[in-house]
């Protein structure tokens, strides 16, 4: 068959029919629907006339440049998915667009990701990855001005933050349909994908490189069009954070699970990790569970964050010495 | 590359691929609704959407070996689901050895698992079905029909029509890349950052011949008068004996999710 070899997709993000309840497949279609239908008329107004052939040759791209793969080790190979590079160069309205058909073709022509639950795949892979990714970008851009570092690092950290999110977007859709308990399902999902997210991020650098070294006015008009960089990098940031907070409670029962797992011993065998940083995702001393569990994830966003910016002062530095 | 390389549609003449594509979707999309909604046990009901699948398929001539194939694609996703074996309450079965202590399969969990799976197999079938037996420039039109807004039917539109151009170009500039160097077996050249950074590259030139390629699209467009505004022909009136079969379909559909629900 023609999927494994030619158009190869990121599996484990496109949920499929039949993983989902009806409920959240329905709340998904509705933040779905009011994500695409913003993007819809935000871009008209950007883009007018030239909107519908510039953005479906955009979005054959995305589809074509999934295809350039490259290897990891063995017999996996990496490739791009492509939401960062489209909201970076697209800017976030008309990125939100072209993945939304990406999202909708792939369904519908080679049944990547179902066609009722296809509300949650957009809400993950096209609006949130794209707004987070658009977010995160001009906030490192906020911090590096007009330097060439800022492009890289923010591209590279955008990227990284799109794909991230999304799955732990994913992981709380299925924590919440009961498919698979939270307490799983989020550290598998963000594991996998932190380790995908880097190889996005070096595609999605060296392809801003490129682009900026060839057509620079690209860069720079995606901006335009979507003046406000501080309220971008506030909603990026904050839609981060928001999903983070709603993690431990996408549990349909998580009393009973939480019981059950440990008349079974899934608790204990869960907890005897080598190393603890944060022993079962809560904080020591931190009085309710939940409460920590929170605690938690906020603070592993603003650690991850905080990195990002230690390295983009680093490479500042540099550049000023350089300079 | 040849188009029908990449397009999932098999050309066929059948009663289901010349089923009014706006019902088919409509159906398709009732029919995964179905499958969604049917409760875990039902036996009957599941092997009555089975065999609303199977009579489908035969229906189609399609054959059976290609649609399960096909069908096959959304099974690795069943590992996120895989841990309800063991969190889920009821009578063990297994016990497994894993180091830090034993994890407990139960009958419960596997049956929800298994339930899990299967309802995703029979959805994946149904749009397997739909997008084998529909043209796609069909269902885009059944879409504009069933009041999906303009402008997101006319880009998958150019989607649907420039995807296999810029596959194209992709597969020429991979294979200009494997002609220009040599590599050790299993493994790329140079560091894993500097692989990714090629390929970032590769994309990026691809996205500036497709910007460039779309402005040009668009030029072209405007010299022949185009305003903004995407034209399509209006929807056809519906044959009547596709209404009937709609409905009776439906109405059919309804019954296995009463049973399903009601009877078990």
């Amino acid at each position: 068959m023609l999927r494994s070899g030619v158009l190869p997709s990121p599996v484990e993000m496109h949920i499929p029919d039949g993983f989902l309840s009806l409920g959240v497949s329905l709340v998904c279609w509705v933040l779905a629907v009011v994500g695409v239908g913003l993007a819809l008329r935000r871009s008209r107004q950007a883009l007018g006339e030239r909107q519908v052939p510039l953005m479906g040759v955009l979005a054959a791209f995305v589809f074509a440049a999934q295809m350039l793969n490259f290897t990891v080790a063995g017999g996996t190979s990496g490739h791009l998915i492509g939401g960062a590079l489209s909201a970076i160069l697209l800017g976030p309205w008309a990125g939100i667009l072209t993945m939304t058909t990406v999202v909708a073709v792939q369904a519908l022509l080679f049944q990547d990701g179902g066609l009722l639950v296809m509300g949650a795949n957009l809400t993950n892979m096209a609006v949130i990855a794209t707004l987070v990714a658009y977010g995160v970008y001009r906030g490192v851009r906020i911090l590096s001005g007009t330097r060439r570092w800022g492009l890289l690092v923010g591209g590279f950290v955008g990227a990284w933050f799109s794909v991230v999110v999304s799955s732990v977007a994913a992981a709380i859709q299925l924590g919440f349909s009961g498919t698979s308990p939270i307490g799983v399902a989020l550290p598998a999902m963000v594991g996998v994908h932190a380790l995908i997210g880097v190889g996005e991020g070096l595609i999605t650098v060296g392809a801003l490189a490129l682009v900026t070294a060839v057509r620079p006015d690209l860069v720079e008009g995606a901006r335009e069009r979507a003046p406000g960089g501080l309220r971008w990098a506030v909603l990026g940031l904050g839609l981060a954070l928001l999903l983070t907070l709603l993690s431990p409670l996408a549990s349909p029962h998580p009393d009973g699970l939480e019981r059950v797992a440990e008349n079974l011993g899934f608790i204990e065998a869960a907890q005897d990790a080598p190393y603890e940083v944060v022993p079962d995702y809560t904080f020591p001393g931190v009085p309710s569970e939940a409460l920590a569990t929170i605690a938690a994830g906020v603070a592993g966003t603003i650690i991850v964050f905080g990195i990002a910016v230690a390295v983009a002062a680093l490479y500042r530095r540099q550049a000023v010495a350089r300079s | 590359m040849h188009v029908d390389a990449l397009d999932s549609y098999l050309p066929g003449d059948s009663p289901v691929h010349r089923f009014d594509p706006r019902v088919k979707l409509v159906l398709s999309l009732l029919l995964i609704l179905t499958i969604v909604l049917t409760p875990d046990r039902a036996w009957v009901a599941f092997a009555l959407l089975g065999l609303v699948l199977l009579s489908t398929t035969l229906l189609s001539r399609l054959g059976l070996g290609v649609v399960q194939r096909r069908s096959a694609v959304a099974l690795p996703f069943a590992l996120a689901a895989l841990t309800v074996v063991f969190s889920t309450p009821g009578p063990a079965l297994l016990r497994l050895p894993v180091p830090g202590g034993p994890w407990t399969v139960t009958t419960t969990g596997l049956l929800r698992f298994g339930f899990i799976v299967l309802r995703s197999y029979l959805s994946v079938q149904a749009a397997v079905l739909l997008a084998a037996t529909t043209p796609f420039t069909d269902l885009l039109w059944a879409m504009r029909a069933l009041h999906i807004p303009r402008v997101l039917v006319a880009v998958g539109g150019f989607l649907y029509r420039y995807l296999f151009v810029l596959a194209d170009e992709a597969q020429r500039m991979m294979r200009a890349r494997e002609a220009r160097s040599a590599a050790p077996d299993g493994r790329g050249g140079g560091g894993l950052a500097w692989r990714a950074r090629v390929t970032g590259g590769m994309a990026g030139s691809l996205f500036i011949r497709s910007y460039e390629r779309g402005e040009r699209i668009y030029s072209a467009m405007v010299a022949r008068g185009y305003d903004g505004e995407v034209r399509t022909l209006s929807a056809s009136a519906l044959r009547p004996a596709d209404v009937v079969v709609g409905v009776c379909a439906g109405l059919t559909l309804l019954a296995v999710l009463i049973l399903g629900r009601v009877v078990v």
